[in-house]
Parts: C-alpha cells; sequence; structure tokens
C-alpha cells in the first residue's frame, strides 16, 4: 500500500570510481545536450547525492508545509474557504508523495528520509517555521511563499533527472493554482472592512521578507548552487530567481493596494527591474541553525504523526502479508 | 420551480442558489429543516475529519481523509444552500452563526476522531449510512435533493470502499490493531441506533409534506446492518450489541465536544460579523 515498502533500485553501492571511463563520458555528454537521466542510467555518486539532498528536502518542505496552514482549516471564515484550504493542504501532501516516490528512483527509501526529518538530519524550507496566527497568512503564504516557490520551481521542469523534472511539472501547475487563490484571499480582505485591509497589511509586512529569502542566501555565499548549476539540476542563480520574484510582485502589490514593507523599492530603467533593499540575513541564518518560531514544533508534529502511526502501518503491512500468503497458498493448491 | 435541477447543473452550492434565484422558488419549509439537517451531518463529520490533514498515520492518507472531508464539505455546502433558500440565509450564515441547539447533526458525526480506529469506525458507520440513504434519495421528488443526493452518493461509495478496507486491515492485521477497532466499535456503535430513529420531522411530516421527498431512516437499518454486517465478518470482528446512546441530535442535543467544535470552527467568522471573505 505505501510506496515506502516498494523496493527501490540498491544502486548506492557504485561509488564514484564505479563508472567507468565511458560511462562517465556518456553522462558528461547528456549533461552538455541538456538531456534527461532516468533512474535506470549510470550517474555519478555525488550527482545522485546531490539529487537526493535537493529532492528530499523539497518533499520535507511540502510535508512539513501542510502544518502552518492546516492550523486554520478547523477554523477558515466560511465554507468556500474551507473547502479551498482543505484542497491545498491536501495538494501539499500529493506533491510530498510525488518527491519521495521520485528520490526513491535513486535509492534512498521514504522511511530513510522521514527518519532524517524528524531526527532533524534533513532540512526543511525555513519558511515553514513561522507561525501563522492569522487568517491573511492564507493569503501571504499562497501569495508570497508560493509565488516565491513557483519562481524557484518553474526551471526545475527542466532538471536533468527525469522523474524529478516530470514530478515538478505537476506540482508547478498546481502551485501557480495556489498562488492565485492566496492573491484573491488578499484581495477579498483588501476590499473587506479596515480590520481586514489590516489584517492583509500586517501579514504581507511579516512575510514578505521570509518569502524574498526562500531563494537562498546571496549568490556570493552560495556554495551548493554552483554544482548544481553545472549538472543542469539547478537553472538560474539565487539572486537571478530573487530579482524576478521582486519584479513580478510589486505590479501585483499594486493591484491589491498593498504596500512591501521593503522602502528601498524602485523602479529602475537602466535595468529595467526593481531595486531592492537589503534583506535580514541574521535572522535567516537563525532559523536555519533552528532557532525559528516553529522548528521544534513542526518537528515534534511530524513525529507524533509518524510514531503515532506506526502500529496503522504495521497492521496494513500484516494484513497485506497474510492476503499474499493466503493468495500463494491458494495457487498452490491448485497447482 | 421554473427549472429542472439536473445532476450535472447542481454540483455546486452557487449553482444550486443561482439556480433557485432564477426559478424565484425557495425550498418548502419542511424540506429545509430535511436538508439542514443532512447538510449539517456533513459538514460537521468534514470539520473532524479535517483535522487529520497533515497528522494521519501516512501521507497517502492525509490526502485519503482530506478528500472525504472535501466531498463531504461539498455535500454539506449543496444541501445548506438549499435548506437557507427557506430562510434567506447562507450557506454561512448556517455555518457560523447558529448555536449548538440549533444544530441538527446526529451525535455519531460529532464524535472526537479519537485515534485512527475510532475515526475509521466512526466513516465506517457514517459512510455505510449515507450510501443507502442517498441511494434511495436520488429518487426523491425534490429536484434538488434528488440531484445533490445523485453526486453524494457516488462520493460516499468511495468513502465505504475506504472505511471497509481498513476495517480490515485493522481487524485483521496485528493484535494492536484488531484490540484498538474492537475497542472503537464498542465506543461507536452505541451511536449507530440514532441514525435510523423516525423523529417527529419524518414521522409528523412525512406523510403530508415529505412523502416522496425524504427517506424514512427506519427503513435503510435492515440493508446496513446487512452489508456492515459481512465486512464485520470479514474483519473478523464482532458487531457490538446492547448499548445504544439517548441520542437527540436533531432536536438540537450534542455531546460534550460539540462546543468546541463549534467554537474553533466559528470563531473568526464572529470575530468578524459581517465582512466577507
Amino acid at each position: 500500500m505505501s510506496l515506502a515498502e516498494g523496493t527501490a533500485p540498491g544502486r548506492m553501492d557504485r561509488g564514484a570510481a564505479g563508472g567507468d571511463d565511458a560511462e562517465m563520458a556518456r553522462f558528461d555528454e547528456i549533461m552538455a545536450a541538456d538531456g534527461r537521466i532516468e533512474p535506470t542510467d549510470w550517474m555519478p555518486d555525488a550527482y545522485r547525492r546531490a539529487l537526493v539532498r535537493q529532492i528530499s528536502q523539497h518533499a520535507h518542505s511540502e510535508i512539513i508545509g501542510m502544518q502552518p496552514e492546516g492550523n486554520w482549516i478547523g477554523r477558515a471564515p466560511s465554507l468556500k474557504r474551507k473547502a479551498i484550504l482543505m484542497a491545498k493542504v491536501q495538494d501539499e501532501a500529493g506533491h510530498g508523495l510525488y518527491l519521495y516516490s521520485a528520490a526513491q528512483t535513486l535509492g534512498t527509501d521514504r522511511d530513510t528520509m522521514f527518519e532524517q526529518l524528524i531526527t532533524g538530519k534533513a532540512r526543511y524550507s525555513s519558511i515553514f517555521n513561522y507561525f501563522t496566527p492569522t487568517w491573511a497568512d492564507m493569503g501571504s503564504i499562497g501569495w508570497l511563499v508560493d509565488g516565491a516557490a513557483i519562481c524557484n520551481q518553474v526551471p526545475l521542469c527542466r532538471a536533468s533527472y527525469g522523474p524529478y523534472g516530470r514530478a515538478m511539472v505537476r506540482i508547478c501547475k498546481e502551485e501557480s493554482f495556489h498562488q492565485r487563490q492566496g492573491f484573491e484571499i488578499l484581495l477579498a480582505l483588501m476590499r473587506g472592512t479596515d480590520a481586514q485591509r489590516e489584517m492583509a497589511q500586517e501579514s504581507v509586512n511579516r512575510w514578505y521578507g521570509p518569502a524574498l529569502m526562500m531563494f537562498g542566501p546571496p549568490d556570493a555565499d552560495s556554495p551548493n548552487s554552483q554544482q548544481s548549476m553545472a549538472w543542469n539540476i539547478k537553472r538560474f542563480s539565487n539572486d537571478e530567481l530573487r530579482q524576478r520574484f521582486v519584479d513580478m510582485l510589486v505590479p501585483q502589490a499594486e493591484v491589491l493596494g498593498i504596500t512591501l514593507p521593503d522602502p528601498a523599492i524602485a523602479w529602475n530603467e537602466e535595468r529595467q527591474s526593481y531595486d531592492l533593499g537589503d534583506l535580514d540575513w541574521t535572522e535567516f541564518h537563525e532559523v536555519l541553525a533552528g532557532r525559528g518560531q516553529a522548528n521544534a514544533e513542526r518537528i515534534e508534529r511530524r513525529r507524533e504523526a509518524h510514531e503515532g502511526g506506526e502500529w496503522v502501518r504495521e497492521a496494513a503491512r500484516a494484513y497485506a502479508r497474510k492476503q499474499a500468503e493466503a493468495a500463494d497458498a491458494a495457487e498452490a493448491q491448485v497447482a | 420551480m421554473s427549472q429542472k435541477i439536473t445532476m450535472g447543473a447542481a454540483l455546486t452550492p452557487e449553482k444550486i442558489a443561482e439556480q433557485l434565484a432564477d426559478g424565484g422558488a425557495v425550498a418548502p419549509a419542511s424540506v429545509a429543516e430535511y436538508a439542514l439537517r443532512l447538510g449539517d451531518d456533513a459538514l460537521i463529520l468534514s470539520q473532524r475529519l479535517g483535522w487529520w490533514i497533515a497528522r494521519a498515520p501516512e501521507i497517502e492518507e492525509d490526502i485519503a481523509l482530506g478528500n472525504i472531508a472535501l466531498d463531504l464539505i461539498g455535500h454539506a455546502r449543496s444541501f445548506l444552500t438549499y435548506a437557507g433558500s427557506a430562510w434567506g440565509k447562507s450557506e454561512d450564515d448556517l455555518a457560523y452563526f447558529r448555536d449548538e441547539p440549533d444544530w441538527r447533526c446526529a451525535q455519531i458525526f460529532e464524535l472526537a476522531n479519537g485515534d485512527f480506529a475510532h475515526t475509521i469506525v466512526r466513516q465506517f458507520a457514517v459512510s455505510f449510512f449515507q450510501f443507502e440513504l442517498y441511494s434511495r434519495l436520488v429518487d426523491s421528488s425534490d429536484p434538488v435533493l434528488a440531484a445533490i443526493a445523485a453526486k453524494a452518493v457516488k462520493e460516499v461509495d468511495y468513502h465505504r470502499d475506504h472505511s471497509a478496507q481498513w476495517m480490515l486491515r485493522l481487524g485483521q492485521g496485528t493484535e494492536e490493531s484488531r484490540r484498538r477497532v474492537q475497542v472503537a466499535l464498542t465506543d461507536v456503535w452505541p451511536y449507530v441506533d440514532e441514525l435510523f430513529r423516525d423523529d417527529g420531522l419524518i414521522d409528523d411530516v412525512l406523510i403530508d409534506d415529505l412523502d416522496g421527498v425524504a427517506v424514512r431512516p427506519t427503513t435503510l437499518r435492515e440493508p446496513f446492518d446487512e452489508l456492515v454486517g459481512r465486512v464485520l465478518g470479514q474483519a473478523d470482528l464482532e458487531v457490538p450489541t446492547g448499548a445504544v446512546a439517548r441520542g437527540g441530535g436533531r432536536d438540537g442535543v450534542h455531546t460534550g465536544g460539540f462546543g468546541v467544535l463549534l467554537a474553533e470552527m466559528q470563531v473568526l467568522a464572529r470575530q468578524y460579523p459581517g465582512a466577507t471573505w
């Protein structure tokens, strides 16, 4: 029943030196031609590791990312909003599932990845370590967080690893829907009462900076980026994507009537882009180091669900085993 | 009503509201009362199930329980929109601005989630009940009820399948799962009886107003027992007998946790009365 139980291709034994020159040359050729690597193709260990790291981190982000919004399912202020929010959080579970499956094709099973998540060995996007104290946060997460995620993720649809690229195509379609939903939540608030408008602005004030930091540190401080770009796993630099995002955001903020909390934002005629102010990277590193608002809460909840559900998964495995044994016995009798 | 609401045309509450407004028709009072209870059943269970999203034993179940909750809120919105047309109220007026005694859900729908076994047993009972109900309601002489039921019955069929499969897994899985699901059956089953009672609305009004419109709950008990008994037998679980809860949900009498459920569900809407979202 669970994908985690499937057998993954056991290729981790093939060390970096495991591939012969011809295999390495073939891999380089595919990279140079911007082609795709599939699970059965040879690949260098470092490429495999980088992919597992990135894909599982992405999967964890989807799964942990269900919590800040899940927080408002019970309290959504209209039935329509409640239905939309449930569908959205459910989509995120689906994204987690595709991504864990893509990572499994690289030889790492879901239980291992879960274990890494709940023991704090694996990372997930820091953005989900912020609290969601108001309903407007459902709008900000959609508009800003999902918006930033899309800028990050659209290029990944062309990632060199086939299963990852294909998973991302579907994910991006849903994410862009989510972004419009977030925008629409904020729009409804901005067209509402004074109190609703205040709620929207206050929320955007909190999420804007953290959302911009989702693109990662400035290019000069991002050690893993260059190799990922060479391998066609990552296509644009952190700063390029961040700029693209702000350029998209400014006109949308105008439509909303929301002020982006950066007084330095100004149109730069020469660059045909918006200039922006500095971000608070101390805050970014604090959250990354585990000292964000909700780091402990997020992991605790995931651990509770995982450990609390063990008896259920065990029952499902035991039942499947018994069914298989019964089927075998029946077959043996016929034979 | 000037226009027959067909299954395809009645898929969204907005559509129902629109068509009712176009036709200038509203639900007759007794039909509205009946629709209200069906809507309350579905909404309250959806509210309970929504809690599991991001808490389920595995991601597949986050998705499955989320799906069921989504189906149910869809049914609820349709029923409540239709019910509200009798009183000039929207689905949200009914969901967010009624107090505990005004709710008409049977108590089983509001029971606490408990562990996964309790949630599954509740779902098992409810989905088999709703399937029997909706598969008859499709023949209702009220075209709106019939159209809502026609959509709902197909979805509830999947809910039956989901819960029955889990009853088998839990019943025949491990000693622990078997113990837990048997406890859950003991806890939940007393509330099953209420689902099949003909109460004041049905008894007093049915012959005059609701005949051919509503489904008599008592008529559903036999097919329910038959199908549920079959699954329980296959799961090697005992059908609980004896204890029956007093019930009263249809008259606005609700269990201990219901007020807290409403408090959570309604808090934001009531904080900003008159706001649109």
